[in-house]
């Protein structure tokens, strides 16, 4: 156990204290206790960047299940530590930020931050691990506390109805990528990445190399919500702002991201990756945002478009796996998809982060987020206006924002799709860069609308359930922090460049640098008159037109009905599998004892058939049969006659009287089978039951004048003369086998005097050579005649009506 | 007379089955009773019938019957005895309890037999 696990671990450390502070200091803010954990993370952190910027990595290995594989490897490489200071970086500052959104006094605050730093635990966890079963292990750990939180008030019916959701869909992603991880272990024999990086080739080759990438790529896609896996996020909005601005848009929903980069050396040589990975990135990006542009509440807009972000950074992954069908680095230009990656993935943070933070700014100054009631909040709210007006600007890919940089990028990225001959992009690959732009069109429209119908225009504060004021300034320090960076990331691009960026890239295609070559990075602003040039232009003029025009093509949303939407799909699928097992439920489980019976029967039957046919077990063996005597013929048939009479015998009596008769003769077969003691015990026992029967019914009042015949039923007869018919088949195969193996019996036989000085073989055997079964068929015994005494002895609650 | 056991197995298995299906309770109990006896023979006849002495120590004897099988089946028959005792006193307070020995209308569902 390292420093750097104990690092890992810290969060979950600190969330079981966080009750306990929460309860003995009322008078703080827990939240200032909790900001140390992050804060101090986020240092020690930091202090691994010179490490992992001059290429190397750290590995620390705390054996956990070392019989399985599984350890608890900690794994800081550039990508690892990128993301650790992400989630260490923001969550400090998101920690800072909920201390001014949710009040001490009637917040449940120890559930809220309890939760906030299992997932930060969970996320570090994630990350960090090179065993993909103990990553695997915190990804569901991010699952939990991100329903945990997003059901945080769980008194609102919508709050729960988003929970379930986000449960729902990213747990069914976490089992399918269970499945690929183990498929990968299957096929590679180790749980450890590194080591699956180290002989992808072979993987390649395997039958399950199919299976297993699309099973993982579900995990990522529906934690990252991708198309058609988005429709929790939206939901997840319910959740108290600072969580959106830390689970919903800057960490968690990064972790599938993280999954593709991390796992892109394994499955990146296959141009089906490609294709999926690229694929659902671009259609996320233009559907997400697309749909941002018809929502009316600010972190509606704000969901969708972290949907479509998401897409974004996934389609540059998924083309920047092109780069590695190119063997040099210079001239490679689908090394930019996955540097723009990378760097948009850092921008979003930042911009994505302090715009969630505006929202829950004008959320809690203004009592709403619907953009239809806000309005003219520019003069009231100065600061947050500027906020939003550098997130909103910077999301749009406006210069001189970081958000300018990564989408020409991008853009870049998407054009060279066209010089690409791999896997027919030269054909399909047209829509690439179309959808590219009409997504950035749609990306600017709304992020004109978050601030344009939030700050300005006609204000109507009558509509609004509080009084506007400006922010207090604790809440606008994290936003603020945020919006510097994206300022200082538009102009010092460079700064990240070898400190993050490289790094990352390295780890997402180690394969690259050839021998002697680095992975360079050098971000500017101006390219020349490039096509991704006009293209920004493009999108600014079609943007800015269509939002003047917003009023007249808006219809266009209305034309899906509801019913073909993928939330309709969930809400149908969820009632249609809720009232379906419901009713299959009902349909085998009905409450009687024939029913679950029949079901035993049945199996009974059908098992025993089946393996006796499949082992080709049954076999007529003639040559040892004892031979029959005329008497035993006749008892024989006294015995068959007795049991199927009992079926048709009218009264209780000849009933009993025919179970008697069934059971000495039983006796008597007992005597023909040199038993002695069998028949000595039977006819014993069964003089015994016939009295207990005569007793028991001696007892009973009028009720068997009427009793009638049992009545015929066919689907009882069948099964019981399947089960016959089963035994007696059992019956002869045994015996026709048993001699096919030594028998255990001679032991006892020829030990019997020796071992136990006894005479009688069944005795000794019951009383000595397994004594103790006979011990405990005494405590059965005794355990019966307690339950008979007691119930003998109880006398319930009668019946009023008798 | 192996076969002619199993085939007597059989359908003692048969009826019991048949009467535990059935809805009155002492119908099920008289089933339990029959298909221990089944279990019984089944046992004994799986091992062969009648291939030596009674397995009593005889001066003179070599050849016994399986001892194991009867003492298996020793057990099993004071085992079945205590439960069938146990299901009769059962069913006799439920009947008592209850006024019906109808399982359907001890759920308190009218006998639709």
């Amino acid at each position: 156990m390292s420093l750097l696990h104990l690092a890992i671990l810290l969060p979950f450390i600190a969330a079981v204290i966080v009750p306990f502070l929460f309860k003995g200091f009322r008078s703080i803010h827990t939240g200032w206790f909790v900001l140390l954990v992050p804060l101090a993370l986020f240092i020690y952190f930091i202090q691994y960047m010179p490490v992992t910027s001059s290429g190397q990595t750290v590995s620390k290995t705390f054996e956990w299940i070392p019989s399985l594989g599984i350890n608890f490897t900690a794994y800081v490489d550039g990508l690892g530590l990128l993301f650790a200071l992400l989630i260490t970086g923001i969550g400090s500052l998101v920690v800072l930020y909920s201390i001014y959104y949710l009040a001490k006094e009637k917040e449940a605050l120890h559930n809220f931050y309890v939760y906030l730093l299992m997932f930060m635990g969970a996320m570090l966890g994630v990350v960090l691990s090179d065993n993909l079963i103990v990553l695997y292990m915190f990804w569901e750990f991010t699952s939990i506390s991100s329903f945990l939180l997003i059901g945080y008030w769980y008194d609102k019916e919508r709050s729960r109805y988003g929970a379930q959701k986000s449960m729902l869909i990213t747990v069914f992603g976490g089992l399918s990528m269970l499945g690929g991880i183990v498929l990968l272990y299957i096929m590679g024999g180790t749980f450890s990445i590194r080591e699956l990086i180290g002989m992808s080739g072979e993987l390649m080759a395997d039958p399950l190399f199919l299976f297993a990438m699309i099973l993982i790529l579900l995990g990522a896609f529906t934690k990252s919500a991708q198309f058609p896996f988005h429709v929790w996020l939206p939901d997840a909005m319910e959740a108290p702002t600072p969580v959106s601005a830390y689970l919903h848009s800057a960490t968690m929903v990064k972790a599938g991201i993280y999954l593709v980069a991390r796992m892109s050396p394994v499955f990146a040589e296959s141009g089906v990756w490609l294709w999926l990975v690229a694929g659902f990135g671009i259609f996320t990006l233009f559907w997400g945002s697309f749909n941002a542009v018809k929502q009316t509440d600010l972190k509606g807009i704000l969901a969708f478009s972290t949907v479509s972000q998401l897409g974004l950074i996934m389609s540059l992954l998924g083309l920047g796996a092109a780069a590695l069908h190119f063997d040099t680095l210079d001239e490679n230009m689908y090394m930019t998809a996955t540097i723009a990656a990378v760097f948009h993935l850092i921008n979003h943070a930042t911009f994505k982060g302090s715009l969630f933070m505006m929202a829950g700014i004008v959320d809690h100054e203004t009592g709403t987020r619907d953009i239809r009631k806000l309005g003219g909040l520019v003069n009231l709210m100065p600061i947050t206006f500027t906020i939003a007006i550098i997130g909103s600007f910077s999301m749009a890919g406006l210069p001189p924002f970081n958000g300018f940089l990564s989408k020409e990028m991008f853009l870049t990225g998407m054009i060279s799709v066209f010089e690409l001959d791999l896997f027919n992009l030269n054909t399909w690959g047209i829509l690439f860069p179309v959808l590219a732009w009409i997504a950035s069109v749609f990306t600017f429209i709304y992020s004109i609308m978050l601030v344009f119908k939030t700050f300005l225009g006609k204000p109507q504060f009558d509509k609004l359930p509080k009084k506007p004021h400006e922010a207090p300034i604790g809440m606008l320090i994290s936003p603020l922090v945020l919006v510097t960076l994206v300022v200082v990331f538009g102009f010092f691009p460079n700064l990240l460049s070898n400190t993050m960026i490289k790094p990352a890239v390295e780890a997402i295609l180690p394969s690259l640098p050839a021998a002697g070559q680095e992975v360079y990075v050098d971000i500017y602003f101006w390219h020349g008159f490039t096509p991704e040039l006009f293209m920004t232009l493009g999108i600014i003029l079609t943007g800015t037109l269509m939002y003047a025009t917003l009023a007249k093509w808006q219809g266009v949303y209305n034309r899906i009905p509801e019913r073909f939407t993928i939330n309709g799909f969930y809400d149908r699928g969820l009632d249609g599998s809720e009232s379906g097992s419901f009713k299959l439920n009902e349909f085998f489980m009905t409450g009687y004892m024939r029913s679950y019976l029949i079901y035993i029967f049945a199996f009974f039957v059908a098992i025993l058939l089946s393996t006796l046919t499949v082992s080709d077990a049954f076999v007529i063996d003639t040559s040892n049969l004892a031979e029959i005597r005329i008497y035993e013929v006749v008892l024989a048939i006294v015995l068959i006659a007795g049991a199927i009479t009992i079926l048709f015998a009218k009264s209780r009596l000849t009933s009993i009287v025919l179970l008697g008769v069934v059971g000495y003769s039983v006796a008597l077969f007992f005597v023909f089978f040199r038993a002695p003691d069998l028949a000595l015990t039977q006819l014993v026992i069964e003089t015994v039951s016939v009295a207990l029967f005569l007793l028991c019914f001696y007892h009973l009042p009028e009720i068997s004048r009427k009793e009638e015949r049992m009545k015929f039923k066919m689907g009882n007869a069948v099964i019981s003369i399947l089960v016959g018919l089963t035994v007696t088949l059992i019956g002869i195969a045994s015996f026709s086998n048993s001699q096919s193996f030594e028998s255990i019996s001679q032991y006892h036989i020829d030990n019997v005097y020796e071992l136990a000085a006894g005479g009688n073989m069944v005795n000794v055997i019951l009383v000595d050579f397994r004594g103790f079964d006979t011990l405990f068929e005494i405590c059965v015994l005794g355990i019966a005649a307690l339950g008979i005494y007691a119930m003998v002895n109880f006398r319930g609650v009668r019946r009023e009506k008798r | 007379m192996e076969i002619l056991m199993s085939i007597v197995v059989g359908i003692l298995f048969m009826s019991a089955v048949y009467l535990i299906l059935s809805k009155s309770l002492l119908r099920v109990i008289i089933g339990t009773a029959l298909l221990s006896h089944g279990a019984h023979l089944l046992l004994l006849t799986m091992s062969g019938l009648k291939t030596g002495a009674a397995p009593v120590l005889t001066d003179g004897v070599e050849s016994y019957t399986d001892p194991l099988p009867q003492a298996l089946v020793l057990t099993a028959i004071v085992i079945s005895f205590g439960v069938t005792a146990f299901f009769l006193v059962l069913a006799y307070r439920a009947y008592q309890e209850l006024g019906t020995d109808n399982m359907e209308e001890m759920k308190g569902n009218e006998s639709n037999d």
